[in-house]
Order: C-alpha cells, then structure tokens, then sequence
C-alpha cells in the first residue's frame, strides 16, 4: 500500500518534470517547426543562474523562479536575434546552428566556472509515507508543472499573444497574413521558450549535479516527449508527458532508470511508427 | 569538365592517394603515423555520413551510434574469438542490422527530416546510458565484460586473416586503414554511379516524383541507411583496433556534433569534403588538446556556427561553384565552350546545399 | 491489340474528407482503354484532389478505385506507377539537381536494361524537344521547358494512363500548341486523363469532357454540349468566357 503511493508519487513526479523539461522546447517547436538543439544548455544556464545567485546570497526561491526565467529569457532572445533571424526557412540550419551554440554554451560555461560548482541544497525537507520516505520539493514540482500549463492555456487562450500563436501553430503564413510583423512573433516565443526552460532549470538545480554538461542528461527525454507530441504545444506536451513519464516512472522501478529510458525510448519510437505526426495531431486535431 | 576527364582525373587522384598511404611509414615517424591513422579511421565515419546526408538526403544526428556499436561489437567477439577476422564483420554486422531496425520505423513511419534528426540523436545518447550503466559483473557477453563507464581495456587488435599469433604492427595497421578508407571511397563512388545511387540521389532531389515513377522511397532510404550503418560500424572497429580500447565515450554527444561539423565545413553532397573536413577538425581539436588555450566545444562551437552562416554550402563545392564560374568566364572570352555539363556525370558536381 | 471497349478505369462513390471539408463526394468515373478525357471545374471543384486519390498520394475516405482489374484505393504511390500510371502533378515535380538527360534516364530505367533506357531516353528528349538541352540541370530551365520535363519523365515511365494536371500552365503559345500536339501523339497508343483551365486548350484536344463541381461531377459529355450546357456556364464557363 505505502509502496503504491511511492510509486504513484514517483509517477506524478515523473510527468511533471517532464512538463516543466519540455513546455519551453514544445513552445518553440509548435511554433517555428524547429527542435532547440542547445535546450539542454538552456537549461543548465537557468541551474548555473540559481545556484551563482543563490551562492551569493540570494533567497533560493527568488534565485529559482524569478532570476533563472529572466536570464535565460533574456539569453534566448539575445540568440533569436543575433542567429536565429538569419536562418529563417532554413529549418536544418536552424538545428546546426543551434547545435554550435550548444557546444559554445557549454565551452563558455566551463571557461567561466570550470567543471564543476557547489550546488544547492534541497529546500523544504520531507514526510514519511509508512517505511519510505518522500520530499515536499517534489511536491512543490509537481504544483508548478500544473501552474505551468494552466498559465500557457490561460496566455494561449486569453491573450492577443496566445490567438497570433495559434494562428501560427495552425498556419505558418497566418501571422503575416494577419499584418502582424512575424519577426517580433518569432523573437517573442523564443524568448519565452527560453524563459520557460530557465525556469525548468532552475526548479531542477536542488535535484541535479550541476555541471556544464548537464543538458545532455535531459535532452533524450524532452526531445522524445516533444517529438511524440507533435506541434500542438499544450495538447501534445500534456499528453506525450503524462504517457512517457507514465511508461518511464514505472519502467525505472521495474528494471534500472537507464533501462526505463531505454523503454521509453522503443516506445516512442513504435508510436511514431502509428502516429507519425504526433500524439496531439491525431487525437488533438486544432487544439491548443 | 567532361566526364571523361572527370575520370581520368579521379584515377590518377586514386593511384596518387595509394602510393602516398603505401610511402608514408617511409617518411613519417611512428607518432605521426599513428596519428593519421586515427584520422583515416575517423574519416571513414565521415564518409559513412557524408553519404547518407549528402546523397541520401537522411538527416541523421547520431551517427555515433553505428559507430560505436562497431567498436564495441568488435571488442565483444574479438574477446570471445580470439581471432580479429570473424570480429571485423560482426563489427560490420551489429550497426548494419541495428540501422534497419531503427531506419525501419524511421522510414515506414514517413517522419519528417527534424524529428529524424531529433531520433537518431536520442539513440546515441541512449545508447551512452545504457553502455555506462554496465559496470557490474553481471554484465558481460561471453568472456567480455562490458565495463561501464570504465570501458573494456585491452581489446585484442587486428590480426592476419585467420591467424590469431600474427597480430598486426603500427605499420601494418596504417596499412589496412587507410586502405579501408580508399576502398569505402571507391565503393561509394561506384555506388554513387550505379542504377541505385541515382535513384537514391534522386529521391533525396524528389521524393514524390520518385515515388510516382514506380520507386519506393522508404527502401531506397531504408537501404542506404544501412550501408552507411556498415561503414560506420567498419569505422568504429578500426576506431577500437588503433586505442585497444573501447569507452562509452564513443557514444558521446560531442563526437556526433563534431562528425556534422566535418561534413558542414567540408561540404555536404561530396564526399572528399567530409574527409577534408574530418582531418582538419581532428587535427584542430588535438592541436587544442595539447594547448589547453581555449575550451575545444567552445571553438567547435564557433566553427559550425560560422559556416551555417556564412558559408552554409561548405568548402568543396563552394570551391567546385567558384571553379566552374571561372572556367564559364574563360570559355566566354575564348569564345570557345570549352565548359560542358557531363550529362551522367553528376554526382559531386551537383553542389547542394543545405535545405 | 487492345481493346478499346474495355474499362481502364473506373471509381464508385469515392469520396475523400478533410476534417469537415468534402473535398470529393461521391465520384464515379469511368474510362475506357486509350481514351483521352479532359476534366474541368472552377478552382476548388476537387480536380487535384481526385488525382491525388488516383495516383496513390491520398487515401480516400471511401469508395473504390479499379485500375486494369486491380483495386487500387489507399495504394501506395509507387505500387499504383508500377501498374502503369503516371501523373504530371500541378506543382512541378521533377528532379531540379539533376540533368534534363538524368530525370528522363531516371523514369526510363526502371523496368529497362542500360541500353534501352538510353534508347528511350533519346526518343523521349526528342519528343518533349530538349535534346540541346539534355546536360542542363532542370532547375535552370524555364518554367514551360520544366514541365515539359515533368512530362517527359511519365512518358518515360510507359504508362498506359497517363494524368495530366494542368499541362499547358505557365507555357507561351508556342509551348501550348506543341503540349497539344504531343497529348494527341500520346493518344494514338494510351488512354489520358487532363485537367486544364485554359479552353482553348481543351478545345484542341478534347472528345470527351468531364465537369467537376463542388467535389462532385456535373456532368459528362462532348465538348460541344458540354460548352452550350447553361449550368456549366452559370459555374464556371460563364464567367471565364464573359472575362
């Protein structure tokens, strides 16, 4: 019984980590067709954020959920508009050349600080559960996957930004169309793609070795779980999350983590051999 | 140029690139020999990519994992032969059918180029994973064990053809690997020029009118993916053979972004470009190596975002376009045409870039 | 000797959907061996649609497609080529990196051994009049030269149906006349099916005429009667002649 609620806790967090990994990634491929190749270090740069602030004295939480965002929004958009514009349509120079600012990313973070950094610890301590025991942060996780998604649906359902992006999900050309200047669009989602993927990284630097290196240990999973998605960025985000967090929580208890990756991994694989454009574009037809 | 020329001048480019393999343990000293032996074995990994982008138009980021599949497939049946020739075809072998099994979903699955690209990069970071969690004792494939993050030291190197004492000397090994990389060179080329390759190169031009002609596009792929799997695999086992060691770092994220950055700056729908460009950046990231100047991702990083940019078409068929524009200008001042498109002789006229 | 009664092809009620667009509804079409049938329609009529469904690029929704005997509905398009089909599409689809010589050397080898399909592919540059061209990649020439190496490559292919989506589009007059001349050519020996908007052009070459409206077929008639038809005129004839 106990062991059932660990387990159904550990799946909980497995979703929502997934969620938090992947909404900024999913944000700017449903918008712009193309994968982030440098996510993963979008992600340590929100860790390395948290933890240098929080080192210096910093509340944590400020250091997490404010400054992380900001500084990887910020570094997002700076990288829309000094590579990214270049390369509009060209969809696979789109991907190398965010492959190059992966590894420069990486370079410049290991100049700086070396390989590694004193972390931080976890906040908020845990409960017992019977025998085991479990940590509130990963409950606190878990309110901020759910705050997440019902941010992006109130933004994309509420807001002048939310209709021009899904204008765009559905029609590329459409934001042009509408007399909207395409540009901004493109440089305000990746800004946002990036803050949001900040945030992820910042939520992630208590449970995470902090090291330049550390996207590699997310990106299979994210990228899987957005490509299994498809282009609707909440519909297919949501779904892909809670049935790969799902498969990989369960497989990971069962066998070994690698080896729920490695599950995860050949089921992806054999849904988008049935689905190939996605969960959300077959069952999700003009959803958010 | 015409396509005769065009041969003839490729010949006497073999026969040059044979006598230089067959003079360089006469003039070179063993450190350097062993050196460029690694960059013949890498530049069979760059071939292997070269193709299936370049001429398959398959967008694959991790082609890392044929690559280190060969390597440990070798280290496996090498260990458990005793003898490197059965070894070298397994090593072969493995990638190959791990490449049709993934390239059947790929293909079947009609995914487009950015999740395939995304997919093929997942399998070798899983790949990473998996191979590093196998430290136990558990874990071993017959008399191999497979080591985890440590890797399997000692792997048994190449031997003479089913003579296990007659293990191979540097020299010798130099021999055999840049012989390889001449014969995958001549195999592709010939590839290139048979009824398949066109068709290949075709589908990668226009896979609906492939299609409407009577071709199976996902096949072709499918195919090609395979092959450039093998060669990979080759590459990986002369990889393992010239360190005695296999690690999981074969498997690296680095190593498959480095292997695009050979192919992006040494030009894509060549194939001396890939090799031109595996040598430079192998000869780049060793001469960082030993300077500990500058982070090498950092330049790596720099490198690839500079040609996507400025020069997205790469060196050699940058040079090709601007060597034919001069010859155009020439014949127009001669007034004489001494410039003809070879009608057949395509291949790596046809500078692509990118799309 | 074939047959010239017999039925090539034939759909019963084939109906294709997108969403809540009916795109088709209800086709059934039949063509007899060697015929050459010309389809018309106001733009969005489902033309293109209908020869997507033939050629194997969409599956219907419902309904049947009979080729030579053969069910052919949700096949794929290369399986549906193999059976002796080739389309020309609306949006020019050839090979653009390669040689006019190549694309035509591409269709011809397929079922042909090196010396034929060298055979063939000098007959076929002869016929479609590119033979000075031959070295040229594709994607230099012209817009009228690229489709007529479009067409090249079917005719290349030997196929014994031949769909033609707007051949004529994009060509000087010149181009359009020698199109004409090469569909009756064509005709002596396989059946076509045409899809064009210019009526001069139909009228060149047209017996039989197929209207489409709305996804549906009008009506089906000789070209006179399909032209004195009032309701083809209030659709579609009666504002492109009036303009």
């Amino acid at each position: 019984m106990d062991l059932g609620i660990v387990l159904a806790l550990d799946v909980l967090n497995g979703i929502a980590s997934l969620v938090l990994l992947c909404m900024g990634l999913a944000i700017i491929f449903g918008m712009m067709k193309v994968i982030n190749l440098a996510h993963g270090e979008f992600l340590m740069l929100g860790a390395y954020a948290t933890v240098v602030s929080a080192n210096a004295g910093v509340n944590i939480w400020i250091a997490m959920l404010v400054i992380a965002p900001l500084f990887v929004g910020i570094v997002g958009i700076v990288v829309e508009r000094c590579l990214i514009r270049f390369l509009y349509g060209r969809l696979v120079d789109t991907m190398l050349a965010t492959w190059g600012l992966s590894l420069l990313i990486v370079g410049l973070v290991t100049t700086v600080f070396g390989n590694t950094i004193n972390g931080v610890p976890t906040p908020l301590g845990g409960f017992a559960i019977g025998q085991y025991r479990s940590s509130l942060y990963t409950l606190f996780l878990v309110a901020m996957a759910l705050l997440l998604v019902g941010s992006v649906w109130a933004v994309l359902r509420y807001t002048r930004y939310g209709l021009i992006a899904r204008a765009t999900m559905q029609n590329p050309n459409m934001a042009a169309a509408m007399g909207l200047n395409p540009t901004r669009v493109y440089m305000v989602t990746f800004g946002i793609g990036a803050a949001i993927t900040g945030l992820a990284g910042g939520l992630l630097a208590p449970v995470s070795g902090i090291v330049p290196t550390m996207g590699g240990a997310y990106i299979a999973k994210a990228f899987i779980t957005v490509v299994g998605g498809g282009s609707a960025i909440l519909a297919g985000t949501a779904s892909a999350s809670a049935l790969f967090g799902t498969i990989n929580q369960i497989a990971a208890f069962l066998t070994t983590p690698v080896f729920g990756e490695v599950i995860l991994f050949i089921s992806a694989i054999v849904l988008i051999r049935l689905l190939p454009q996605g969960i959300s574009d077959r069952y999700f037809r003009r959803s958010l | 140029m015409s396509r005769s020329l065009s041969t003839g001048l490729q010949l006497v480019l073999l026969a040059a690139a044979i006598a230089g393999v067959a003079l360089a343990p006469q003039v070179l000293e063993i450190f350097t020999l062993m050196q460029i032996t690694l960059f013949a074995a890498m530049s069979i990994l760059a071939l292997s990519l070269g193709f299936i982008w370049g001429f398959g138009g398959i967008l694959c980021f991790g082609q890392t994992a044929f690559f280190g599949l060969g390597g440990y497939a070798y280290a496996v049946a090498a260990i458990n032969l005793g003898d490197s020739t059965g070894a070298v075809f397994v090593g072969m072998l493995v990638p190959a059918a791990f490449a049709a099994a993934l390239g059947y979903f790929m293909f079947y699955g009609r995914i487009s180029d950015v999740y395939l690209g995304v997919i093929t990069l997942t399998v070798t970071l899983i790949l990473f994973n998996l191979i590093n969690s196998t430290a136990g004792d558990e874990y071993r494939i017959g008399a191999a064990q497979l080591g985890g993050f440590n890797g399997m030291p000692s792997v048994p190197g190449l031997n003479a053809p089913g003579d296990p004492s007659a293990v191979l000397e540097p020299e010798e090994i130099w021999f055999v690997t840049a012989g390889a990389l001449i014969a995958v060179y001549v195999i592709l080329r010939l590839v290139l020029v048979s009824h398949f390759g066109r068709v290949a190169v075709a589908i990668r031009e226009n896979e609906t009118r492939a299609s409407l002609l009577g071709y199976d596009p996902r096949l072709y792929k499918l195919l090609v993916f395979v092959i450039g799997g093998a060669i990979a695999g080759l590459a990986g086992v002369l990889y393992t053979n010239w360190g005695a060691f296999v690690s999981p770092t074969i498997f690296a994220l680095s190593l498959s972004a480095e292997i695009i950055i050979w192919i992006t700056i040494g030009g894509l729908g060549t194939l001396i470009g890939p090799v031109l460009g595996c040598v430079a950046i192998q000869a780049i990231v060793t001469e960082i190596g030993s300077q500990q100047e500058f982070n090498s991702n950092l330049v790596l990083g720099v490198i690839l975002i500079a040609f996507v940019l400025l020069l997205p078409r790469g060196l050699v068929p940058t040079a090709q376009i601007l060597w034919s524009r001069a010859l155009a200008l020439k014949a127009r001042r001669g007034g004489a045409a001494l410039f003809e498109g070879g009608p057949g002789g395509k291949d790596d006229h046809i500078a692509k870039a990118a799309e | 000797m074939q047959d010239y009664s017999a039925t090539l092809l034939e759909t019963r009620n084939l109906t294709m959907r997108f969403g809540g667009v009916v795109a088709n509804n209800d086709v059934s079409f039949t063509l007899k061996e060697a015929e050459l049938r010309c389809l018309i329609g106001p733009n969005g009529a489902g033309k293109s649609t209908f020869f997507k469904m033939l050629s194997g690029q969409l599956t219907p929704s419902s309904g049947s497609i009979t080729f030579r005997g053969q069910s052919i509905a949700g096949a794929a398009p290369h399986e549906i080529a193999r059976l002796g089909m080739g389309i020309k599409t609306q949006v020019p689809n050839v090979f653009n990196g390669l040689s006019v010589r190549e694309n035509i050397w591409i269709a011809a080898s397929r079922k042909h051994t090196p010396p034929v399909s060298r055979r063939i592919t000098d007959e076929v540059l002869d016929k479609i009049r590119l033979t000075d061209r031959a070295g040229d990649l594709v994607g230099h020439l012209a817009h009228g030269q690229r489709q007529w190496v479009e067409i090249g490559t079917v005719l290349a292919g030997e196929p014994d149906l031949i769909l033609l989506d707007e051949p004529a589009a994009g060509m000087t007059d010149a181009e359009v006349l020698r199109t004409a001349e090469i569909i009756k050519e064509i005709n002596r020996t396989r059946a076509l099916i045409v899809v064009e908007h210019d009526m001069q052009f139909i009228r060149m070459i047209a017996k039989t005429v197929t209207v489409f409206h709305q996804g549906q077929i009008l009506m089906e008639d000789t070209i006179g009667a399909v032209m004195a038809d009032q309701r083809v005129r209030d659709v579609y004839l009666g504002k492109k002649v009036a303009a």
